[in-house]
Formats: structure tokens, C-alpha cells, sequence
């Protein structure tokens, strides 16, 4: 098994090997993400460590203002206590602003890290081919995109703020305590033994748990999402007390994982505190017999009581840090994982430009097969010369929907090639080949926006009065402007106030507006009405004019407005000829067309 | 709209900020978070003795620098080592306490925290699947989905750490204040005053804070809807090559968000400032006083040492203040937002008294129904605008019009997918809004024409309106069989598992009309009394479209169906059709019959004159 990829995603069993070799490809991302804000970083630490150092001086400044200006001002004195008073009022407030300007500066940093990120991810999963999205389901990439981000928004945003100031904190917290007295320092420096074993359990138990917990929640997300994109099935066939009880399963499972995270955090913290109380009961038995036999001042003892004591304040906070770095590792891991994923249809290194395209398509040699070895198109020929209009008849499963994801570079094929005017649609640069060739898919989909946005997704820079013609042209001008309000009727989410007919016409006009030179109808006008159809028919030939256009339809009334009809059985042509022709004979055509005749009314 | 909008048009009642909570009174922090109080009774014994566990450790803390203020005033004072070992065990044992309490208040707080978030998580679900079909038109899913994932994480922190932390730190600093004043009065006072600013500053940040954090949580839904529907159309965005576009959106609203968040962090800044700066101002003017108290001889050195052990004890609690805060009102944001969803009406309920049909005959009536959408503009007429049709027992019935006249709203309306706005459905002459909704959806069944198959195995998509058989029981397993006998979908056999191979999201992807004959296979397993079919052979080829009809028309002939059709194939199962028109039934007939008498009917459902017209000029161009 490969962890390459989103391969083994659902495992949390991984080999010593396959946890490097995750740990790096996050570690990498993650660098790639912190280098454009380097400085930044930096100089936020900088901020950091002066505004710790600040804190920091607490303590020494009050046993300082014990030790020696209460001495003085016994002596009627005031200037050392004064100046005392005066320093520690200037570090607070220098401290606490420089804190504040730190947690504006690493906002900034980590939504600028947050936004690179959002955006590879999105721009990649984009750029991925069918085939994985296929494969990979929607609730996944949705759960990357926001229950994973959400992890790392948390680490970066609180996060890293505990991390820095904390590990600062301790740092300085030890040497102001060394400097103050070395014996107190050697004390805690023992305690750190103890420290990094609790911390080195905590770690190795929580990684698992983080990346089942990361699992689990996924799995929740594609339940709930499918739950609520198929909602009107679900009423239908009263899936809801069984979607209760996979949901609750779900959520069970999570809550359990969640559970057993936080029951570690239980061990870990008060073990924290224990080590905190043991270290600072040491360091007032070493500092008392001192005090007693005269070689510590009291002052000196208070402070380095306050240190040690300090010094294990942060812990708790690193320990959430912890927690979230755990979880946004786990998260990360994902993530990379997706980006990691090769687009199957990869963009050509060196595009070949094809700025006019007349629209002759080639299949040379071609196979293809989905991943399994179920052989859809074996060594398949055929060639359309621009401007012919195509009729794909034949059963379901013959290739045909394969053969126009082929032609739409939905999917490359495993042999042979696919060409555009000559170019191979590979080396085609994708500008030019989404201009050049749409295809218009039975599922129309609707973005929520207005009918215009739906209909401008053929063309973003489009004009109203463009938007409106080519509505029109197709036949959706009339029951647009039948909405509440034309063309800016929001149609809501996933189109459901717009019928299944409607969706198809408008997504026609999204085709038309496009005006590529080769156009792919895929079952698109299957939930059409017939007069419907027949407008859609009559644009189809004025549109369909100069244009390679391959029509696959079940109804036959689309064949009369093609050139040349091939029929397909097996992923092979079996019959290809003028309409005329092949009705007037007694092939598969004759019959079918027959058959659909004696149908008609 | 999520990823192309252009903000030019005013949106549609936006989801976002809540659709129904403008009526909604408003209500202030408390108010809101007490709301939580019905899935958190079960927890609240173990909360309270949290803590209990909680303050008994910040007690114990506390109790610390007492006995350092002993061990110096007494034993070091008078250079007497032997007071040092009780004095170091004492400490030790406050110490382990401590640790335990802590250990305690984790393990107290633990399961209650997650069994809050998981009980209103599975809340929330049964919630969205009561509510009706046009609350979903409405909430894009992205939305929903933050709610049901982020913030109930948040509102799960927040009980188990942000609340139980909050009310004992509030606590430990009274009890801290009251100690110092104990200490020495002058020093105390000091310390109190200078937390004045702290409350105003609290005060005022929960105003700006609770605004931002709503905004935020709100376009963070918002994103998720545009990465939603940018993997749910990545077909279309693919074959335009709009990916850069799409992206372009999304880009503009994670910027939007992204300035939320740093407003988010300009006010947590502003709050931190105050809350490191006072306790330090605090301290200086402590220590000043204090040393010179102690030269006046009227505070020991080591009241003085105690009096800021305990200070330092205390200025975490009043640091974490503000983090605990912000966390309460994020907390509060994310009820409001859950409570959105729960408060939400639902029209589409179960009667008080429902009535039920023991074995129905299956007579269907529409009687005067109106209809139409709650935002359709006044201007427009009624969607269905007193359709009167009755479906006798057994009978079938196609519905025919063009598209957009509301044959799939009419369908929509037999299983109280939607309601009507006037008149009634009944069923054996029960209006359907009388019957349990369960009842009803048994009684009848329905197959869209967009297919959603469920992550779930073939064999448990089809059995999914059966679930009183036990798995894989023998009548299981003939209805499954002769389902996918009728639906022409035996292909499942086919698949690499078989019946059992997974389909839907999570499964394998099937074409169009693969998915779209398991759903009929679905329909059909159901058995019901009433059959209502949306277009269901819409995306199936010619052959198969022809055996589906020869099964279907076996199944029909006990059965009441309603069949909207647009082909005359479709047409041709039916009984009878009905002609839908400006919103009614304007005629009721045998296909052959409303052929010849509907002018209307003949253009909505009859190609042959095209295609008899295309012959035509075939021949004349071939002769």
C-alpha cells in the first residue's frame, strides 16, 4: 500500500516509513506557506522577544525593590525603589503594547498563510481531473476545505501566538532565574527530564487519536452534506430515521475519538502542574537553608520561588498548542495530500497555441479504460471534419458519453490520440481548448446567483443584451422573464425552483453564449418538452451552422438535423453513414429509427 | 451567490443573517447561552463538580503563598532551619493536591462536554430532515454544514474549558482580591482600583467582538457553500474551463473573511492590551507602596514576599479573562447561529391527531389546489391555480405540459413536499395534511427525474421505502429482485459486489440512467398505494426506456400512478392524461382522444408533423 496521494487517507495504522514520508510532504507544504511571510514572521518574533523579555523582568524588579530599595529608603532613600517602580511601570506598558501590535502582526500572517492555502487548495482540486473527483466524492474535498482549515486556522491563529510567547516566556523565565541564582536554575533545569517524558508520551499517544479524529470528522461532513443536497429523496422514501442512526453512528464515533483526545489532555495537564509544584517545593528547600545559613537574600528567594512558578505557567498553553498543532498536523497531512495528487489530465508544458479553430476532430488509435481494466474504447478510429454535425446513437454503455469526455479532455486516453485541428488536444493549450470545444452535459447544473451569472458562465465578460439573445436563441428568453425578477432570479440553491427542462435550457444558453467551434451535447435535452426541443432544434441549426457540433441523444428527433450518424455497440462503430442512408437500409439505424417512428404521435 | 456573484442585485432574504431571526427578539449574551441549557442539563452535575474541582485547586494555589508568608516572617526570619522541611512538605502536599484537583476537574468536564456537542449535533440533523423542502431552497448546505461542524466544536470548548474556566477564574479572582485586602487593606485597594478599567474594557469589547465574530462565522459558511458548489458543478466549470473564474470568487470572498478576521484580531488586540498593561501597572504601584509600608514598619517582609506569590497566582485568571471572553462570545454567535436553524417554522408538521389509512385504495384527489412559492412576486398568479383531478384506484394517469407549468410542483405536493396554498389533496378522501407524514410517504412513493442515490449499497438504496424487513430476509430479497427486474436495473448484478457494491458519494459513480433506474427500482420496492413518477425515463435509451415500459405497465395495472411525461412513449403507459395548463387541468383524457380535440395538447406532446414535414423535404431533395 502507497500513502502517495490521498491513498490510504482513512488509515491511522501507518509504518515508521509512510509517517516520514507524510510528515515531510506537510512539513514542505507548510514551509511553502511560511516563506512568503518570512519577514513578517520574523519580525513578529522579534517583537516577541522583546515583549517577553519585558514580562520577564517582573520578579527580578520586585526582589530587586525588596533587597535593595527597602534598605535604601530605610535610609531615607527613595531613588532605587523609585527607579524600580518607574522600570517596571515602563515594561508593563511597553510589554502589553508590543503584545497587542504582536497579535494584530500575527493575524496577519497566519490569515495570509490561511488564504494561500484556501486558494491552492480550491485552484487544485479545480485543476484535478473527473476521474478523482469521481473517485474522491465531494465531502472530502469540502471537509479539507473546511473542517481541516478550520485546524490550522486555530493553530496559526492561537496556535503559534502560545508557541512563540510560551517557549520565550521559558527560555527567559531560566536564564532571569540562573542569572538570579544558579542553584534555583539547576533545580529546574532537573525538572526538565521529567518535562520532555510526559511530553514525549503525550505526543506519541495523540498522533493516532489526531488522525482519527481528523477521519472521523470527514466521514461525518460527507454524511451530512449528502444528507442535505438529497434532501427531497430522503422525505420521499422516509430515509430520516435511518439517516438518524448512520448520522448518530457517525457522530458517536467522532465523540468517542474526541473523547479519548481530550482524556489524554487530562493526564498531561495535571502532570504538568505536578512537575510545576514538585520543581518549585525543591527550590524552596534548597533557597530556605540558604536563607538561613545567610547566602540568599529573601528578596532573591520570593523571586526565584515566582519563577519557578512562572516557568510552568505557559505549559498548559503549550499543551493546547499542542493540541491544536496535533490536529492541524493531522489536517495538514490531508491537505497535502490532495495537492499532492498529479491532475490525471495535466496541463501541457509547452502549450501549442491554436487562436482560430476550425474544429476538425480526430480519435487516432485510440483505447481507454477506467482504472479498472473494463476496456470502454478498444483502438478506436474516427474522424469529423470541421463543421460536420454528428449523431452518436447506440445503447447504454456502447462508450458513447466516454467517447465525448475523450473529445471535452474530461479524461486522456490510455492510447492513442485525440486531435483538435491536427493538435494533439494534450499539448492544446487549455484557453484555447475550452474556448474551442463545451460540452453540454444531461446534468445541468446551477450555481446559486442569477439565471444571467448561470447564463455568463459561458462567457464571464458577456453583456446583457448578449446574455439575453442567447437565451432567446435557445428559447429560455420566455419563461425568464417569467421569474420574479428576469434574469436576476436568484435560483437559489442547487436550482431547485428552476425545473429540469429549465436548468437544461439555460445551461443551453451558457453553450451558445460560449460559441466554441465544436460543441458536445450529451443527452442535454432529456428532460425537454417537445416544443421546447423543437425551438431548441432550430437553434441548434442555426448555431450548429459552421460548426463540428456531436449530438448524443435517445430521442432520434435530433438525428434529423445531423450530417452523419454512427452508431455504437461495444465501444465500436458499427454503423456510420448519411441519416438517409441509413434508414433506407436494414441495419441497427433502420430499425431503431422504426421503432421510434411508430412511437411518435 | 457564492462563486460568481456580483453584488450588483439586492440578494434574496439572506440566509446568512438569518432569515427569521429579524422578528426574533434580541437577546443579550446570558440570554442567548442560556438557551444551551436543555442539552446541557444531563451535564451539569459533573460540570458543577468540575468546578468545584476547579476553585478547590485555585484555592490551594492560592493557599501557597500563605505558607511561604510563615515560613519567612518565622523560620527564616529567626535563621531557624528547622521550620524549613514542614514548610516544604506542606507545600509539596498543596502542590499534589492541586494536580489532582485539576485532574478531577478534567475528568469531570470530559464526557460531559462531548456528549453536549454530540446530542445537539444529532439534534440539529433531525431538525434539518423535518424541515421543509423550501427551507433547503433557501440555506445553501455550506452553511448548514458550519453549523453542524464548527460551531458546535466551539459551543463543546466552550462548556468544558471556556465556561467551567471563566466562572472559576472569576471566582479565584474575588477570592485572591479579598485575600489581598486581608493582607494589608492599602495594597488591596490598590490592586481593586486598577481592575476597574478591566470591567469597562470587558464591557465594551463584547459590543465590537459579537459583531465581528458573527460576521466571521457567517462568511466562513459562505465560503463553504463556494466550495461547495464549485466541486458540485465542476463538470460545467470543467467543460468551460471556468476554473480560474470560479476561483476569482472564491478568492474575493476568503478576502472578504480575511478582513473580518483581522478586525476580529484588532478587537482581541485592544482587549489583551488592557489586560497585560493594568496588572503590571498594578504591580509597580504595589511594589513602591509596599516596600514602603514595609520601611514604615507596618507590613512584615514576609506579608510582602506572600502578597505577591499571590498576585502572581492571580494574574493568569485575570489574563485569561480575555481569551475566556472572546471564546464566550464566539460561543454565543455559534448558538445564535445553531438556534437559527432550530428556531426556524416548519408549516410541513405532523397532525395533532393523525388519521390513518389502514389499507388504502388508492384514489387521488386534487381538489381546487392553489399553489404557489413564498417569494413568487403578487403580480404573478397562483402556480397551480385550482387544479381539480382525480386519480381513480388503480389508474394511471400521465401529466403532460410544457415545461415550467408546475407538473413538478403538483407531484411535489401528493407527499407534502410542499403544501398547498389552497384547496386540498386527499387521499381515499383524506386531505394528505391529515395523515402522518411517515404514513403518507408510505402510502406513496415517488422517483424524481434528477436520481440521488444515497452512499449505501444497491441493495439498500432500492429497500430503502421497506424498512420494516429485516435484512437480507427472503421477502427482502424477492422484492429487490423483482425491482430491479421491472427498473431494468439488474446492470447492479453486474457490478463488482454485486447488490452489495456501494453507490452514491461515497461509491461507485454510475451514468445517469443507471442511477435513474435504481431510483425507480427504489419506487417500485416501496409497493405503495400511489406511484408518482417525475419524468423518471428521462435519461434512458430508446431499448431500455421500451423494457422498462412493458415491466412498469405489469406494476401499474394494480397500482395508482401519476406520470409527468414529455414523450409519447411515456404517455403511452397511462390510462388517462391530464392536461396542465396556466396553472390547471384544462382536459382529462384518452391520449388518442385529446389528440384530436386538444389543439394545445397536440403541440405540447406531438412531434409527428415535424418530422413528417423534415421527410417530406428529404425525399423532395433526394428525388
Amino acid at each position: 500500500m502507497s500513502v502517495t496521494g490521498v491513498e490510504g487517507e482513512d488509515r491511522s495504522n501507518f509504518t515508521a516509513v509512510e509517517s516520514k514520508q507524510i510528515r515531510r510532504r506537510s512539513l514542505r507544504l507548510l514551509g511553502s506557506l511560511l516563506h512568503p511571510v518570512r519577514w513578517p514572521v520574523v519580525a513578529a518574533m522579534l517583537i516577541v522577544v522583546v515583549s517577553t523579555a519585558a514580562q520577564v523582568a517582573g520578579p527580578a524588579l520586585i526582589a530587586y525593590g525588596i533587597d535593595q530599595g527597602l534598605p535604601a529608603l530605610m535610609e531615607q532613600n527613595w531613588v532605587p525603589l523609585a527607579a524600580t517602580g518607574v522600570v517596571y511601570l515602563a515594561t508593563g506598558v511597553v510589554g502589553a503594547l508590543l503584545i497587542a501590535w504582536y497579535t494584530i502582526m500575527s493575524a496577519r500572517i497566519s490569515q495570509a498563510v490561511l488564504i494561500d492555502l484556501r486558494k491552492r487548495v480550491f485552484l487544485h482540486t479545480q485543476r484535478l481531473s473527473l476521474e478523482f473527483h469521481e473517485s474522491y466524492t465531494s465531502g472530502r474535498i469540502i471537509s479539507r476545505q473546511t473542517s481541516d482549515l478550520d485546524a490550522i486556522r486555530e493553530l496559526l491563529d492561537s496556535g503559534i501566538n502560545q508557541l512563540v510567547q510560551g517557549l520565550l516566556y521559558m527560555v527567559f523565565t531560566a536564564i532571569a532565574l540562573f542569572l538570579l541564582d544558579g542553584t534555583s536554575g539547576l533545580v529546574l533545569l532537573a525538572s526538565i527530564v521529567p518535562l520532555a517524558l510526559l511530553t514525549r508520551w503525550f505526543q506519541v499517544r495523540s498522533q493516532t487519536l489526531f488522525r482519527r479524529s481528523r477521519t472521523a470528522s470527514a466521514s461525518l461532513i460527507v454524511q451530512f452534506v449528502e444528507t442535505m443536497t438529497g434532501i427531497r429523496a430522503v422525505k420521499a422514501f422516509r430515509a430520516e430515521k435511518r439517516n438518524e442512526k448512520v448520522f448518530g453512528d457517525l457522530v458517536e464515533g467522532y465523540r468517542k475519538v474526541n473523547g479519548r483526545v481530550i482524556q489524554l489532555f487530562g493526564i498531561f495537564d495535571p502532570g504538568l502542574v505536578l512537575i510545576g509544584n514538585v520543581a518549585v517545593a525543591v527550590v524552596l528547600l534548597v533557597g530556605g537553608f540558604r536563607v538561613v545559613d545567610g547566602q540568599l537574600a529573601i528578596g532573591a528567594l520570593l523571586a526565584a520561588l515566582l519563577y519557578t512558578r512562572r516557568f510552568f505557567d505557559p505549559m498548559e498553553e503549550m499543551a493546547m498548542f499542542y493540541n491544536s498543532y496535533q490536529s492541524a498536523a493531522a489536517a495538514l497531512e490531508k491537505i497535502s495530500g490532495v495537492l499532492e495528487e498529479l491532475p490525471g489530465v495535466p496541463d501541457p508544458v509547452t502549450p501549442v497555441d491554436l487562436w482560430a479553430a476550425k474544429g476538425a476532430v480526430s480519435f487516432e488509435g485510440v483505447q481507454f479504460e477506467y482504472q479498472s481494466d473494463r476496456v470502454i474504447l478498444p483502438n478506436f478510429d474516427l474522424s469529423i471534419p470541421a463543421g460536420q454535425t454528428i449523431a452518436l446513437v447506440g445503447s447504454t454503455g456502447a462508450g458513447k458519453s466516454t467517447l465525448a469526455k475523450l473529445m471535452a479532455r474530461f479524461y486522456d486516453p490510455s492510447e492513442g490520440q485525440v486531435t483538435l485541428d491536427g493538435v494533439d488536444l494534450r499539448d492544446l493549450h487549455p484557453k484555447d481548448l475550452r474556448r474551442a470545444i463545451v460540452m453540454v452535459t444531461q446534468e445541468a447544473y446551477l450555481f446559486s446567483g442569477s439565471v444571467a451569472d448561470n447564463i455568463s458562465i459561458g462567457k464571464p465578460d458577456a453583456t446583457p443584451a448578449e446574455i439575453v439573445a442567447a437565451a432567446r436563441a435557445v428559447g429560455a428568453h420566455d419563461f425568464i422573464e417569467g421569474l420574479p425578477n428576469g434574469y436576476d432570479t436568484d435560483v437559489n440553491k442547487r436550482g431547485g425552483r428552476v425545473s429540469a427542462g429549465q436548468r437544461q435550457l439555460i445551461s443551453f444558453a451558457r453553450a451558445f453564449l460560449a460559441d466554441p467551434a465544436v460543441l458536445i451535447l450529451d443527452e442535454a435535452t432529456s428532460s425537454l418538452d417537445i416544443p421546447s426541443e423543437r425551438l431548441v432544434q432550430q437553434a441548434l441549426q442555426t448555431l450548429l451552422g459552421g460548426r463540428t457540433a456531436v449530438i448524443i441523444a435517445h430521442r432520434l428527433s435530433t438525428v434529423a438535423i445531423a450530417d452523419r450518424v454512427l452508431v455504437m455497440e461495444h465501444g465500436r462503430i458499427v454503423e456510420d453513414g448519411t441519416p438517409d442512408q441509413l434508414i433506407a437500409g436494414t441495419g441497427r439505424f433502420a430499425q431503431l429509427h422504426a421503432a421510434w417512428r411508430d412511437s411518435l404521435v | 451567490m457564492t462563486t460568481l456573484t456580483d453584488h450588483s442585485h439586492p440578494p434574496d432574504p439572506d440566509p446568512a443573517t438569518g432569515i427569521d431571526s429579524a422578528a426574533a427578539p434580541r437577546r443579550n449574551t446570558l440570554q442567548v447561552l442560556l438557551r444551551l441549557y436543555p442539552f446541557a442539563r444531563p451535564a451539569l452535575p459533573r460540570l458543577a463538580l468540575g468546578m468545584l474541582a476547579a476553585l478547590l485547586a485555585a484555592l490551594v494555589a492560592l493557599a501557597i503563598p500563605q505558607v511561604l508568608q510563615r515560613l519567612v516572617d518565622g523560620a527564616l526570619a529567626r535563621q531557624d532551619a528547622g521550620q524549613i522541611w514542614p514548610a516544604v512538605i506542606v507545600v509539596l502536599a498543596l502542590g499534589v493536591i492541586e494536580a489532582v484537583l485539576i485532574a478531577l476537574r478534567r475528568w469531570f468536564v470530559l464526557g460531559p462536554g462531548t456528549h453536549i456537542e454530540a446530542r445537539m449535533r444529532n439534534a440539529l440533523y433531525a431538525r434539518l430532515q423535518d424541515l421543509p423542502v423550501t427551507f433547503h431552497d433557501k440555506w445553501p448546505s455550506g452553511q448548514l454544514l458550519s453549523r453542524a461542524v464548527s460551531d458546535l466544536n466551539l459551543i463543546r470548548r466552550w462548556i468544558s474549558f471556556g465556561l467551567v474556566l471563566l466562572v472559576v477564574n472569576v471566582v479565584t479572582i474575588v477570592i485572591g482580591a479579598v485575600i489581598l485586602v486581608s493582607m494589608n487593606w492599602i495594597l488591596g485597594v490598590i490592586f481593586l482600583v486598577c481592575s476597574v478599567p478591566l470591567w469597562i474594557v470587558g464591557y465594551l469589547f463584547e459590543e465590537k467582538y459579537s459583531v465581528v465574530a458573527r460576521r466571521s462565522q457567517d462568511q466562513a459558511g459562505d465560503l463553504a457553500t463556494a466550495v461547495e458548489e464549485s466541486v458540485h458543478g465542476i463538470r460545467v466549470l470543467k467543460a468551460f474551463g471556468r476554473g480560474k473564474f470560479a476561483l476569482q470568487n472564491f478568492s474575493d470572498q476568503a478576502e472578504s473573511l480575511r478582513g473580518t478576521e483581522i478586525e476580529k484580531a484588532r478587537a482581541i488586540a485592544g482587549i489583551w492590551l488592557w489586560l497585560l498593561m493594568i496588572p503590571d501597572v498594578a504591580f509597580a504601584l504595589c511594589l513602591v507602596a509596599g516596600v514602603w509600608l514595609a520601611s514604615q514598619g507596618e507590613f512584615s517582609v514576609g506579608g510582602l514576599v506572600a502578597f505577591f506569590a499571590t498576585a502572581t497566582v492571580l494574574r493568569w485568571p485575570i489574563e485569561s479573562v480575555g481569551f475566556l471572553l472572546s471564546m464566550t462570545f464566539d460561543a454565543r454567535t455559534a448558538t445564535d447561529r445553531f438556534f437559527d436553524v432550530l428556531d426556524a417554522p416548519n408549516a410541513i408538521t405532523d397532525p395533532e391527531h393523525p388519521v390513518t389509512i389502514d389499507s388504502p385504495r388508492g384514489r387521488l384527489a386534487f381538489e381546487n389546489v392553489h399553489f404557489r412559492y413564498p417569494d413568487s412576486p403578487s403580480r404573478f398568479p397562483d402556480l397551480l391555480d385550482g387544479v381539480n383531478l382525480v386519480l381513480e384506484p388503480g389508474e394511471t394517469m400521465a401529466l403532460v405540459g410544457l415545461t415550467g407549468s408546475g407538473k413538478s410542483t403538483l407531484t411535489a405536493l401528493t407527499t407534502r413536499l410542499y403544501d398547498v396554498t389552497a384547496g386540498k389533496v386527499t387521499l381515499d378522501g383524506v386531505d394528505v395534511r391529515h395523515l402522518g407524514r411517515e404514513e403518507l410517504r408510505r402510502h406513496l412513493s415517488m422517483a424524481f427525474e434528477d436520481a440521488t442515490l444515497f452512499s449505501a449499497s444497491v441493495r439498500d438504496n432500492v429497500l430503502l421505502g421497506r424498512p420494516e424487513w429485516a435484512e437480507r430476509s427472503p421477502e427482502a430479497d424477492a422484492a429487490l429482485e423483482e425491482a430491479l427486474m421491472v427498473a431494468q436495473a439488474r446492470f447492479a448484478h453486474d457490478l463488482p459486489e454485486g447488490v452489495d457494491t456501494l453507490v452514491g458519494e461515497e461509491g461507485m459513480s454510475l451514468s445517469g440512467g443507471q442511477r435513474q433506474r435504481i431510483a425507480l427500482a427504489r419506487a417500485v420496492a416501496a409497493k405503495p398505494a400511489v406511484l408518482v413518477l417525475d419524468d423518471p425515463l428521462s435519461a434512458l435509451d430508446v431499448d431500455t426506456e421500451s423494457l422498462v415500459e412493458a415491466a412498469l405497465r405489469e406494476v401499474l395495472s394494480a397500482t395508482t400512478a401519476l406520470i409527468v411525461a414529455h414523450r409519447p412513449s411515456t404517455v403511452m403507459l397511462a390510462d388517462r392524461v391530464a392536461l396542465l395548463e396556466n396553472g390547471r387541468v384544462t382536459a382529462v383524457g384518452r391520449h388518442s382522444d385529446l389528440l384530436r380535440e386538444s389543439e394545445h395538447y397536440k403541440f405540447v406532446i406531438s412531434s409527428l408533423e415535424d418530422e413528417e414535414r423534415r421527410e417530406s423535404a428529404r425525399e423532395e431533395v433526394s428525388r
